[in-house]
């Protein structure tokens, strides 16, 4: 039976498991070094706030592995020896495979600052760095104060939970406002707000110049570049961005970037062995999309991809259109089709922006100036349809017509407030474009 | 690995003392407690509607002042935070002291009244008769031990709805069904019931009628002498009885396809107020397991049967006694049953068949054939039902299923196995509404697209121990018999995901096993596969 070996057990490594089960019987192995069973990464940050306990991150029950003929295996993976078609534990054990699909995910950025790997620094992404975290960050009195180098979705995550146990955050943005590399500067600003509104000591167009060590090698202080200011903490968080983990693959010959380099059907410079998830890189990137997608969904359709070209449909990556969600403290945020930020926006695209006044929600939209056609939106603080959108970008509609069946769009749970003829008279104000 | 394993209880430390207004809250409210507890050990108040105003007040304060103290400074979004730190809600020493005491109070609630100072002669004593001010104000008569607890009952869902709107104040949906749950509970559960009592003389006399507790919840409303005072009642007693018909056979049928069972679980029910508003601080101790899932479905439909045959017993027993008395005979009632549930069964079947798991086809068929044989041997044998009395039945459903599940296990231990026990595993109400909301309604939980992060929120503070995130992670709709459309998965999803909504029949139940997101072609493929 054809040996199908996968390392890595997150959403991309488990999925394509998931999948290649349900189309045949070959055999199936997953490895990882992190934990025993599949959990959910993106709920790390509730396991610190005490919303859920590890258990229930974990999106199947352990007995569904068993049933589903998935073996599970823990170990690190050391070398992997495409020609002789088998892999090296670090334990020296050697695992044949007749497929592979290296399925690894990113590690923490660390960019040479001095100090980086001193005691009391670390990053957010590993179930260990939750433990590293809970044993130097448990309380405010173990951890008096916690600075934040890198302000993007994870690092504001991270200040979001220091901040549940009353620990002081000074949170450190290289950006001139949070996020604006991919945010406009309406939104941006908002959330420089909210941020501040939860108490963050929120660092705007600041770098990391050193972390500064004690006499026992951990942390006690950094500073900043900009100011040369030193912040006594406790903890330092380095949250400036993700790499594909794929040091261990450096003597394999399998073609390397920054990623594993894969085709459009997802597959290395060797047969029979693939990536997919957080470590795969594009030699060409689809469309507007990154070369390195690292989000949760595209993790998993590249696993339901994979799957169908190793059960004998083969099948090219093709995502449909760009969306995504997050949550910036209280303030729920998602996006569907393409709103650049001022920094990376061409000319021709164009923003509507609409702010509620209490200032937890807004919108903006971008047009195509040329053609009117709708590009995409931002919105914060009001849940919208996937699908609606995702048939509107399909169907290359303007964004007049978007703008008027707006309502049809929202997914807000019953009964709340809908600003959609605030926001078309806004619209129809600024444009004044309107016509049908 | 090892040590992976051995921390992967994460105990966190977070600030978890109370806050100085917390502090006072909680002083404010156990003073009020205390009063009650010192009549209960017999100090006799002197001016007992002072003392008892006082208490009441101090409790519902105490309450209230706590949730000020905890959301007031906080901004609009969820409050969970510390859920799994908190003695009190992760089952640690002060969640086992609060489920002793309240099954312990359930245990002397419904067999040993006379500790509450429940005398069969005379003018009670103790806590009862702290309580008769108020009783004799509302209806006129002395208090009961049911009194005591009806008044409780609502103070515990006024004041904690008052703690639930606050922590859910940015949500319009928990807002409404809150102070829904509160007038129900205050105007039909509490006030009407003693008003009417009010009307009450020698030649009109309404039983204590709850009119939004409907059969089979309200498992004794068709008993005998229930149906006596009725009938004995005059046009408001027909009225009041047919209602008691009309509210299951067609009220509730109705609402139910239009808004699933949420109408009545969420929105109006007792049980379920107690349990979104005092036992909100349990919701997420549910368990989740698939096994607990075919418990409960096996659970629930079996205390539904219970209910049928001991109902129809019960009614067919008194039926037969006295046929001068009621039009109905005891034959026409029996067969009228049988072929009622054959035909009920029938149109299920035909219509349904293809919905209904394989177990769940065993199941309703078995069922049937227990049903109908109890009532056929019945039937062929007097007032011996089977090998039982319908007395006997009838007792040891209210002792069992009345006082034992609903009350000791399913309230009594909220801090253990969360608020929705007797909702989710033992309501008959609940089972009849849920394979309603199943088979032919137009509620749903509709997921977004692609969005949905498996992080477990939902599944987590679903207090029916629905695995909300199986179906979410698929793109799947949920339509579960047992969703009471509390709407908190929606609420706590941080990607807004979910979303409860009443639409079209087609198309409720679909699952994807490609999501929205990628290849056309590709979803195309696989999800027509
Ligand atoms: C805190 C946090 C929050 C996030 N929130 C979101 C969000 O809200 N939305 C979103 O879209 N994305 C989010 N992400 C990103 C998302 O979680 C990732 O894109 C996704 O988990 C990547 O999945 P993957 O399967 O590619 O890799 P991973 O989940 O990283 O899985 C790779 C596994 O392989 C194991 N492994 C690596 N190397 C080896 C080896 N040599 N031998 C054995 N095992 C090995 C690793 O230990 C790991 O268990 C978040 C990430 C983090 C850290
Ligand atoms: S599925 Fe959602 S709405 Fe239904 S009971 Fe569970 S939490 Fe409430
Ligand atoms: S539906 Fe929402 S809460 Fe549930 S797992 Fe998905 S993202 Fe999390």
């Amino acid at each position: 039976m054809e040996h199908i070996v996968i390392i890595g057990n997150g959403i991309s490594g488990v999925t394509v498991a998931r999948h290649i089960r349900k189309r045949s019987n070959k055999r199936i192995t997953i490895i990882s070094a992190e934990t025993d069973y599949f959990f959910s990464r993106t709920a790390l940050m509730y396991i610190y706030m005490g919303h859920m306990k590890y258990e229930h991150t974990k999106p199947y029950e352990d007995s569904f592995w068993k049933k589903n003929r998935i073996d599970l295996k823990k170990g690190f993976v050391s070398e992997v020896k495409p020609k002789d078609k088998k892999i090296i534990f670090n334990d020296g054990e050697e695992m044949a495979f007749d497929k592979l699909i290296i399925a690894v995910g990113s590690k923490s950025n660390k960019f040479g600052w001095p100090g980086q790997d001193l005691e009391g620094v670390r990053g957010l992404y590993a179930f260990q760095d939750l433990e590293y975290l809970e044993q130097f960050a448990p309380n405010k009195t173990v951890c008096k104060k916690a600075v934040i180098v890198g302000g993007g979705l994870i690092g504001i995550e991270l200040a979001e939970m220091l901040s549940t146990r009353k620990i002081p955050v000074t949170f450190l943005v290289r950006e001139s406002s949070f996020w604006n590399g991919v945010l406009p500067k309406g939104e941006s600003e908002m959330l420089n707000r909210h941020i501040k509104s939860h108490h963050i000591d929120l660092r705007l167009s600041s770098n990391l110049k050193e972390i500064v060590s004690d006499e026992n090698g951990k942390a006690k202080a950094v500073i900043v570049e900009e100011t040369g200011e030193e912040i006594p903490c406790d903890f330092v968080g380095l949250t400036a961005g993700v790499t594909p983990n794929i040091d261990f693959l450096k003597s394999s010959e399998i073609e390397l970037g920054r990623g594993v380099k894969v085709n459009r059907y997802l597959e290395t410079n060797f047969d029979d062995i693939y990536a997919i998830g957080d470590c795969a890189e594009q030699y060409q990137p689809i469309g507007n999309r990154r070369a390195i997608e690292a989000v949760w969904y595209t993790g998993r359709m590249m696993g339901e991809t994979v799957a169908q070209t190793i059960c004998g449909t083969k099948t090219e990556y093709k995502p449909g259109h760009w969306f995504n969600s997050a949550k910036f403290f209280d303030i729920e945020y998602q996006t569907y089709g393409w709103v650049n930020s001022e920094r990376n926006k061409k000319e021709n695209e164009i923003h509507f922006h609409w702010k509620h006044k209490d200032d937890t929600k807004c919108i903006t939209v971008a047009t195509d100036r040329d053609s009117g056609a709708f590009l995409g939106i931002n919105t914060f603080g009001i849940r919208m349809k996937h699908e609606i959108f995702d048939r509107w970008l399909t169907e290359e509609k303007s964004t007049d017509y978007v703008m008027q069946h707006l309502s049809k769009a929202n997914f807000d749970p019953e009964f709340y407030a809908t600003f959609e003829n605030e926001i078309l008279s806004a619209y129809t104000n600024q444009f004044q474009t309107i016509s049908s | 690995m090892s040590t992976v394993q051995r921390d992967m209880s994460l105990t966190g430390q977070p600030p978890k003392s109370l806050n100085g207004l917390q502090k006072v809250a909680t002083v404010l409210g156990l003073s009020g407690l205390m009063i009650i507890l010192l009549a209960g050990f017999n100090l006799n108040f002197p001016n007992k509607g002072l003392w008892l105003t006082i208490s009441l007040v101090a409790l519902t304060a105490g309450i209230i002042l706590f949730a000020k103290a905890t959301y007031a400074n906080t901004q609009e979004g969820i409050k969970n935070d510390g859920v799994w730190f908190k003695s009190i809600s992760s089952r640690g020493f002060w969640a086992w002291i609060a489920g002793l005491s309240l099954t312990g109070f359930y245990i002397i609630l419904y067999f040993f009244p006379q500790f509450l100072g429940l005398r069969s002669e005379g003018a009670n004593t103790g806590i009862i008769a702290l309580f008769d001010p108020l009783s004799r104000l509302l209806s006129g008569n002395q208090a009961s031990q049911w009194f005591v607890y009806g008044t409780l009952y609502t103070v515990a869902i006024f004041a904690f709805g008052v703690k639930f709107i606050w922590k859910y104040r940015h949500n319009r949906y928990e807002k409404l069904r809150t102070i829904s749950v509160m007038f129900f509970q205050t105007a039909f559960a509490f006030l009407i019931p003693e008003f009417m009592a009010r009307l009450n003389s020698e030649s009109f006399n309404l039983p204590y009628y709850d009119l939004k507790n409907i059969w089979p919840l309200n498992y004794y409303n068709f008993e005998q002498y229930r149906v006596d005072s009725f009938i004995s009642s005059g046009d408001v007693g027909l009225a009041l009885l047919i209602f008691g018909v009309i509210s299951i056979f067609v009220i509730t049928p109705i609402l139910t396809y239009k808004y699933g069972k949420r109408w009545y679980c969420s929105w109006v029910c007792g049980c379920g107020g107690l349990a979104e508003t005092a036992g909100d601080s349990f919701r997420h101790l549910s368990d989740k397991s698939e096994f607990a899932w075919k418990v409960e479905r096996w659970v629930i439909h079996s205390v539904l049967v219970f209910v049928i045959v001991m109902t129809t017993a019960v009614i067919s027993t008194y039926l037969g006694y006295d046929s001068e008395k009621y039009w109905l005979t005891k034959d026409v009632f029996l067969i009228g049953v049988a072929v009622f549930l054959a035909l009920l069964f029938g149109v299920i079947w035909f219509f349904k068949k293809e919905e209904l798991k394989q177990d769940a086809r065993y199941g309703a068929i078995g069922y049937l054939v227990i049903v109908l044989s109890f009532i056929v041997i019945h039937y062929a044998s007097g007032s011996k039902l089977f090998f039982f009395e319908a007395e006997t039945l009838r007792k040891s459903y209210g002792f069992l299923i009345g006082a034992v599940f609903s009350g000791v296990i399913g309230t009594g231990f909220y801090p253990i196995f969360g608020s929705r026990v007797w909702c989710r595993f033992g309501c008959p109400m609940a089972a009849i509404l849920g394979l309603q909301q199943r088979l032919f309604s137009k509620f749903r939980i509709t997921t977004n697209g692609g969005q949905c992060i498996s992080c477990g929120n939902c599944s987590t503070y679903c207090e029916m121990g629905i695995d909300v995130r199986a179906y979410a992670q698929k793109g799947e709709n949920i339509v579960r018999a047992s969703c009471v459309g509390c709407g908190i998965c929606s609420a706590v999803c941080p990607r807004g995901v979910l979303k409860l909504e009443n639409g079209p029949l087609e198309n409720r139940i679909q699952g994807n096993e490609i999501l929205l997101g990628n290849d056309v072609d590709l979803m195309k493929y696989v999800n027509n596969n």
